[in-house]
């Protein structure tokens, strides 16, 4: 296995103590979100935090999280699941007929259209939050899902990522080639174009998909009721429950709710990353 | 989750600032309150029934508002968490500035009420004769719900402060419990030394905390009359808390512990934190998430700088009507059965500390036995501590903003040690400059 010297002759002991400083610091949050997460409420007070003390109530605790509150864990876990799948996925395809569009046909407004995107790039979501909200409290729907799923389908960036992507990757002349074989626009687009695009579409649906994963914002404006709430803004209000006069802390069931939050997302990763790899070296070589 | 934190605080801000501006051109504030109405529409509304919104946070609600129901089986009240304090004044903020979305009936802390008040959002309930409730809640509670002149709620619940002690840390160190701050000094002190684990208490910079604190040493940094606002944080009462608590700070005597974290509640099991000085709400804490420190706590009067008792509140809530309800006086009567009827019992039972007279004097309160107390009678203290509150303190009309730049600027004192003196005159510089920005006439000093 000496094959990979070719652009790398000689190690370097100073890039290899960076990356594991690197990796401890990514590593520990992580280590210290699992053992926690075996512990009982008691024990988190009473054990360090970076080893395992008290019974081991890891099962107990995924039990207790499905069950309190009358299992409301559930039913936001449902949320997260139905904005990711129609939110990020929205998105994703919106994106993608955009940004293809843009990168492989030319119209008047075309520089104005890349003006607009590259700004709405450059504004942060936050900022947006307090107007969009009174847009929806107008049209009567805020405390719906549709308030969150509708501004999750904007996706500046990842229309960005596949216009740059499409211009990369789909050569004009394939174009060409397929409409004097006689096919229209929209089967180009479905059946020639979209393959070339897989790797972007890939990459632009994990951003989405991690992007209104872990939306916190946006719901906890839009949504008054928990029965709306996504992880993020369900699993905060448990936090929260530790603050003040008549606290009742369940630390243990936020950890492990956290704990099992993250698990589709590490999944979702370990099954795409090959598209994504595939994706990031995208036009690093000539053809 | 700091990170997000803080970015909902920096929101909070932005949210109040333009609700705020909102509520500046619609109008001047609500003028002194007419003639008190009568409470029949409350007691008609009540008998016809309807369906009613309920935002709070308090661990009694679902219990209450299940009692409630029950008794009143032709009302429905629809009740929903909607977030801890800040994240439930954000969503209110939202509402009120869309004009729609809000509930009819919201627990709103004594602090951040006269900002709703103020920007005319809330219901005057002296309209339903509520006015006459007056007597029947301890005088710090009741000025607490009273803005320019009108009822804005009632009393939930109060935070009279006391002095929480960790008695085994205390005997195993030779401490006596401290009667004056300069004793509390000598206690800290001695305690570091002879045990550099140990801490008189934490705080890592809580404006809740200081401002009770000042409050206490006879400050008042706030006043406002109208939309023309005071502030003054280096009156004599500010500089005597803040001369005693910069020796605290500067001699890293206090435990770099953030309140409500999961270390602040193992510090308090396992002796690390030594004292509490806060609200006489903290038993239902100790008992429910502190059960390491079971018979080693007792409660003291809070210290004070002449030996002669005097304590502020800390925290403390009240439920109000929201101006865009659709049935206030059925809202007005939820509130009234809430904390002037039957729904005050469970809120007790839950760990609260009452704002009710009749409930603050009743003997089985008073005289109860706690047994993580080790036994003793802490409401005895606790009770005398509500009466011993100082009299005539203001919170800023727009005190959950002030709240949310606190540790920007006094914050600093403690990271540093630069001075409290030196963070109030900047949180004070910019409480000026966005107070004037959002249309009050603010004048420092």
């Amino acid at each position: 296995m000496a094959t990979f010297s070719v652009t790398r002759p000689s190690k370097s002991r100073v890039l290899t103590a960076v990356m594991a400083l690197y990796l401890v610091y990514t590593l520990v949050p992580l280590v210290w979100l699992v053992i926690n997460a075996t512990k009982t409420q008691p024990a988190l007070f009473s054990s360090s935090g970076l080893a395992f003390g008290g019974p081991f109530a890891l099962f107990d605790n995924i039990g207790q999280t499905f069950t309190y509150d009358g299992g409301i864990f559930f039913r936001w876990l449902g949320n997260t699941v139905l904005y990711v799948v129609v939110g990020a996925g929205g998105a994703t395809i919106l994106a993608t007929a955009a940004g293809y569009g843009l990168a492989k046909y030319r119209f008047p407004g075309r520089r104005a259209v890349f003006a607009v995107v590259l700004g709405a790039v450059a504004v942060p979501g936050t900022a947006l939050a307090v107007p969009t909200f009174l847009l929806f409290s107008k049209l009567g729907l805020t405390n719906t899902p549709l308030s969150v799923i509708i501004p999750s389908l904007i996706s500046p960036f990842g229309l960005y990522l596949i216009w740059v992507y499409a211009a990369d990757a789909i050569p004009d002349e394939l174009l060409e080639a397929a409409r004097i074989d006689g096919a229209g626009e929209i089967r180009i687009f479905l059946t020639v174009t979209l393959r070339q695009l897989v790797p972007g579409i890939v990459t632009v649906a994990l951003f989405t998909m991690v992007q209104t994963w872990n939306n916190y914002f946006l719901p906890l404006i839009m949504l008054s009721e928990p029965k709306w709430y996504p992880l993020t803004v369900g699993l905060n209000q448990w936090s929260a429950q530790a603050n003040g006069a008549g606290a009742r802390p369940i630390f243990n069931l936020v950890l492990t709710g956290s704990l099992l939050t993250i698990i589709p997302l590490v999944i979702a990763f370990l099954l795409m990353q090959r598209f994504w790899q595939s994706g990031l070296s995208a036009g690093s070589v000539k053809q | 989750m700091s990170r997000i934190r803080s970015r909902a605080k920096a929101f909070a801000a932005v949210a109040l600032a333009a609700a705020l501006a909102v509520g500046c051109s619609s109008g001047s504030p609500s003028g002194p309150a007419a003639a008190t109405g009568s409470q029949d529409s409350v007691d008609a509304a009540l008998k016809a029934g309807g369906t009613i919104t309920y935002w709070s946070w308090t661990p009694s609600a679902k219990d209450q508002v299940a009692a409630f129901e029950k008794e009143y089986p032709n009302v429905k009240v629809n009740y929903v968490n909607a977030g801890t304090n800040k994240e439930e004044y954000t969503k209110l903020q939202n509402a009120i500035k869309a004009g729609t979305g809000g509930p009819d009936v919201v627990q709103i802390e004594y602090y951040a009420l006269p900002q709703f008040a103020l920007t005319d959002s809330l219901v005057n309930l002296d309209q339903y004769g509520f006015g006459a409730f007056e007597k029947d809640f301890s005088a710090s509670t009741w000025s607490s719900v009273r803005v320019n002149n009108g009822t804005y709620g009632l009393p939930q619940d109060s935070g009279p402060m006391a002095l929480f002690y960790n008695k085994e840390v205390f005997d195993k160190n030779g401490i006596a419990v401290p009667k004056t701050w300069d004793e509390y000094l000598a206690a800290a002190k001695k305690l570091h030394a002879a045990d550099p684990t140990k801490y008189i208490t934490s705080d890592t910079g809580d404006p809740g905390f200081a401002l009770s604190m000042i409050w206490q040493a006879g400050g008042r940094p706030f006043s406002a009359d109208g939309r023309n606002v005071k502030i003054n944080l280096a009156d004599a009462g500010t500089k005597k808390w803040t001369s005693t608590w910069d020796q605290l700070i500067q001699g890293k005597l206090l435990a770099p512990i953030k309140e409500w974290s999961d270390d602040w509640f193992r510090a308090l099991g396992d002796g690390t934190i030594s004292t509490l000085v806060t609200g006489a709400w903290m038993p239902g804490n100790f008992k429910s998430s502190v059960p390491g420190g079971a018979g080693k706590w007792a409660v003291a009067p809070m210290p004070t700088y002449d030996g002669q008792p005097v304590t502020a509140e800390n925290g403390g809530s009240t439920q109000s009507v929201l101006k865009q309800s659709g049935n206030p006086a059925l809202a007005a009567a939820f509130v009234r059965w809430l904390n002037h009827g039957n729904g005050v019992k469970p809120f007790i039972e839950s760990g609260g500390f009452p704002a009710t007279t009749a409930d603050l004097t009743s003997p089985a309160f008073v005289d109860e036995a706690v047994p993580y107390f080790g036994g003793q009678k802490i409401n005895q203290v606790l009770t005398q501590a509500s009466k011993d509150v100082a009299k005539g303190w203001t919170y800023l009309p727009y005190q959950t903003y002030a709240n949310s730049v606190f540790s920007d600027t006094v914050g600093k004192a403690y990271l540093n040690g630069t001075g409290l003196d030196a963070g109030l005159t900047a949180w004070q510089q910019a409480l000026v400059d966005y107070g004037n920005q959002q249309g009050f006439t603010v004048s420092a000093g």
